[in-house]
């Protein structure tokens, strides 16, 4: 046996890859889902906040700033880790797909916020001046005349962040959550043949090589063209 | 002039404001008749801009009163949104929306200020567009549109909400030129229309053929106001003097 | 209250684990001074290729980039440090750190820097070319310091980024914050040392979260 068959069998073997295939798709569909819930929760969220942030009211906005610099500065596995391991000693109880929903909604919520925020204060006073000065009201201003130009910025580094966010799925698989990397990793413990983890890379890039390569279009497109 | 025979149409009294330690306007009186148009000059730092942005409340003046075309400005029970679209507004950066067309920029205020209907605000659009020359740019984006056009679009915007005054702040100063007269024929049109407008301006030979009044503002303060002749010509304070011999000069 | 005061901020357990924890806090450190150079530096070297135009060039930059941004950074670190032992080559959770670290922050910083580069005018390189500087030398000494400088806040944000990934150490038994943490927190059975961890990372960051958002918020400050 030369070399570079014993590379294949030891890394790309067809027999292990077979038999856990299954279980791999199976954490495909785990990553998937979390994902589009992290997506939906963390963004919608941070635009809410920025809202809120809008309104200008003092003590809110401190409370703002401080959540989101503080989802900011911890990194999402500590974030993970205390939610899964402390929450319990508090008496609640997340499993490990809510404490990684939860830490990651947290911080994309943050990025987004810090986003959205800077997007809406990019647009320039004379377009609340003017907008104002037709009759319209503070919200019939942000929804009408800046959120659509403060969005039109946000879209490059928002889909920049998510995807780094979202790509996080795999940190579940410290509190033992069943998405691809952890099935890999336990297939490889059984099989004692790493071909399973080249599975799990291949899945990650079938599931985030199109997102990203989809973002590159988006960033070119919504570059902002005065 | 019948400015005070008639019940004027703007009233601003005592107006004084503050910018933190700065005091900008340290009690202004204003009074405009309607189909009047009022030329505010004066030095950059006078307070002339914060006095025209105190009349729509885009500045909440720190004291005195103001009343448009009957509505007490100052008053909490009023509705500044409702009162606004009676006050039309044009800015020296244009201020157009550049996410929508010359017609989407015009119809925004009618369909969610004055509650028009869509094709009405469009046809009520279109027909403030083509007042100011500008029927054919109807499609285009602000980008796409010379600054001359950009700030009648943005007078067309003002317009087409039917106001009872317009207020000009520096409205040629950002243009070239040679886009600066398209801008004052659409200004001289209004006025023969019979709007009462107030003019914050350095186009001295428009104020000269179209003015009624020419007020000078020196410190937050009004100087000395009249006729465009006796200011221009035979000013009777120094200050004015200073200032009319300094524009002279450019 | 009193049942998570003991459990999340329990003094006795605090004062037992400090000692771990701060040699942890001191790892993260040292891993930090350690992968952000490595970061840099192989972003610097995609950054200095992405010059040679080509569209093979442009194309094996633009791939090794995009694979990078794909591939999630803790699955590049098991597969180096659970995938190479069955090839014969064992390495130790730091080196597989280490080199994850090269691979993965290389390609953000690369992309980063290579925006940098973009942005500087071309009379700028003809400028110091007609002076008979070399490519290097203009590079060197014309180009990469405006490059940086523009690109300041984007290089900061990438870097705390880094600096917070360190964190994945702990999953390959590297001795860093979190890893010390989760040791004192499964010999106390208590919570309160991941805690601790936590508020370590949030007060020796925070300053540089405050100071990203000032430098976004003059950013767009400017552009109005």
């Amino acid at each position: 046996m030369s070399a570079w068959d014993r590379f294949l069998k030891t890394f790309f073997n067809t027999e292990v890859m077979a038999k856990y295939l299954p279980d791999i798709l199976q954490g495909m569909v785990v990553t998937i889902e979390l994902a589009l819930l992290i997506v939906v929760s963390g963004i919608g969220a941070g635009l809410v906040l920025a809202l809120i942030r809008s309104l200008a009211i003092r003590p809110v906005n401190w409370l703002i700033i401080f959540v989101v610099d503080l989802f900011r500065s911890l990194p999402p596995l500590v974030i993970i880790v205390l939610i899964y391991f402390g929450l319990p000693a508090a008496g609640i109880s997340a499993s490990a797909f809510v404490s990684t929903w939860l830490s990651l909604s947290l911080v994309l919520m943050s990025f987004a916020e810090e986003i959205f925020w800077a997007g809406i204060t990019s647009i320039s006073r004379g377009q609340w001046e003017a907008a104002r000065s037709t009759g319209l009201s503070f919200g019939q201003t942000l929804f009408n005349v800046i959120l659509p130009q403060a969005l039109r910025l946000t879209v490059a580094p928002l889909t920049n962040r998510t995807i780094a966010i979202t790509k996080g799925t795999a940190l579940g698989t410290v509190v033992a959550l069943h998405e691809i990397l952890g099935m890999a990793s336990s297939a490889v413990s059984n099989s004692y043949n790493p071909s399973p983890l080249m599975m799990a890379a291949a899945a990650y890039l079938v599931l985030f090589l199109p997102v990203v390569v989809g973002a590159r279009w988006i960033e070119a497109r919504f570059a902002w063209k005065r | 002039m019948n400015s005070t025979v008639a019940e004027p149409i703007v009233a601003a009294r005592g107006i004084h404001k503050h910018f933190g330690h700065l005091h900008v306007l340290k009690g202004v009186d204003l009074e405009v008749a309607e189909r009047e148009l009022v030329f505010v000059i004066g030095p950059s730092g006078s307070g002339k801009s914060t006095l025209l942005r105190c009349l729509n409340r885009l500045e909440e003046p720190s004291a005195g009163n103001i009343t448009v075309a009957g509505i007490d400005m100052l008053d909490p029970r009023t509705d500044i949104n409702h009162a606004r679209q009676h006050i039309g507004m044009v800015f020296q950066s244009f201020n157009l929306y550049p996410h929508m067309t010359a017609l989407g920029n015009v119809m925004l205020a009618l369909r969610k200020v004055a509650g028009k209907s869509r094709t009405e605000a469009e046809k009520l659009a279109q027909a403030a567009l083509e007042r100011v020359g500008l029927a054919d740019r109807a499609d285009h984006r602000p980008a796409e549109l010379s600054g001359g056009q950009q700030q009648r679009v943005a007078i067309a915007r003002a317009i087409a909400l039917e106001p009872r005054v317009m207020l000009f702040d520096e409205p040629t100063s950002a243009l070239d030129p040679e886009l600066v007269g398209s801008v004052l024929a659409v200004m001289r049109s209004l006025r023969e229309s019979g709007m009462t407008m107030i003019v914050v301006s350095h186009e001295m030979g428009f104020a000269r053929a179209a003015a009624d009044r020419v007020v000078f503002m020196d410190h937050g303060l009004i100087v000395e106001q009249g006729p465009p002749a006796q200011i221009f010509e035979s000013p009777a304070h120094e200050r004015t003097r200073a200032f009319i011999g300094q524009i002279r000069q450019h | 209250m009193e049942e998570i005061v003991q459990s999340f901020f329990n003094a006795e357990i605090a004062q037992a684990a400090m000692p771990i924890v701060l040699a942890g806090l001191l790892n993260t450190v040292l891993l930090s001074l350690l992968v952000v150079p490595l970061g840099l530096i192989g972003g610097l070297i995609l950054a200095l290729l992405a010059q040679v135009k080509g569209p093979l060039v442009r194309w094996a930059l633009i791939s090794w980039v995009d694979f990078f941004r794909a591939f999630p950074p803790l699955v590049l670190l098991i597969l180096l440090f659970a995938g190479l032992p069955f090839a014969g080559l064992e390495l130790s959770g730091f080196a597989c750190v280490a080199i994850a670290f090269f691979l993965n922050t290389g390609a953000y910083y690369g992309e980063i820097l290579r925006a940098g580069i973009d942005s500087i005018p071309r009379g700028q390189v003809e400028a110091a070319r007609s002076t008979g500087l070399s490519g290097l030398q203009t590079m060197t000494w014309v180009v990469l310091p405006q490059a940086v400088r523009n690109v300041l806040p984007d290089l900061l944000s990438n870097t705390l980024e880094v600096v917070k990934l360190t964190s994945l150490g702990s999953v390959v038994a590297v001795p860093e914050l979190l890893f010390q943490a989760r040791q004192a927190q499964s010999v106390t059975y208590n919570p309160t040392p991941i805690v601790m961890a936590a508020v370590i990372y949030f007060l020796i960051l925070w300053p540089v979260v405050r100071l990203l958002s000032r430098l976004e918020n003059r950013a767009s400050a400017g552009r109005a």
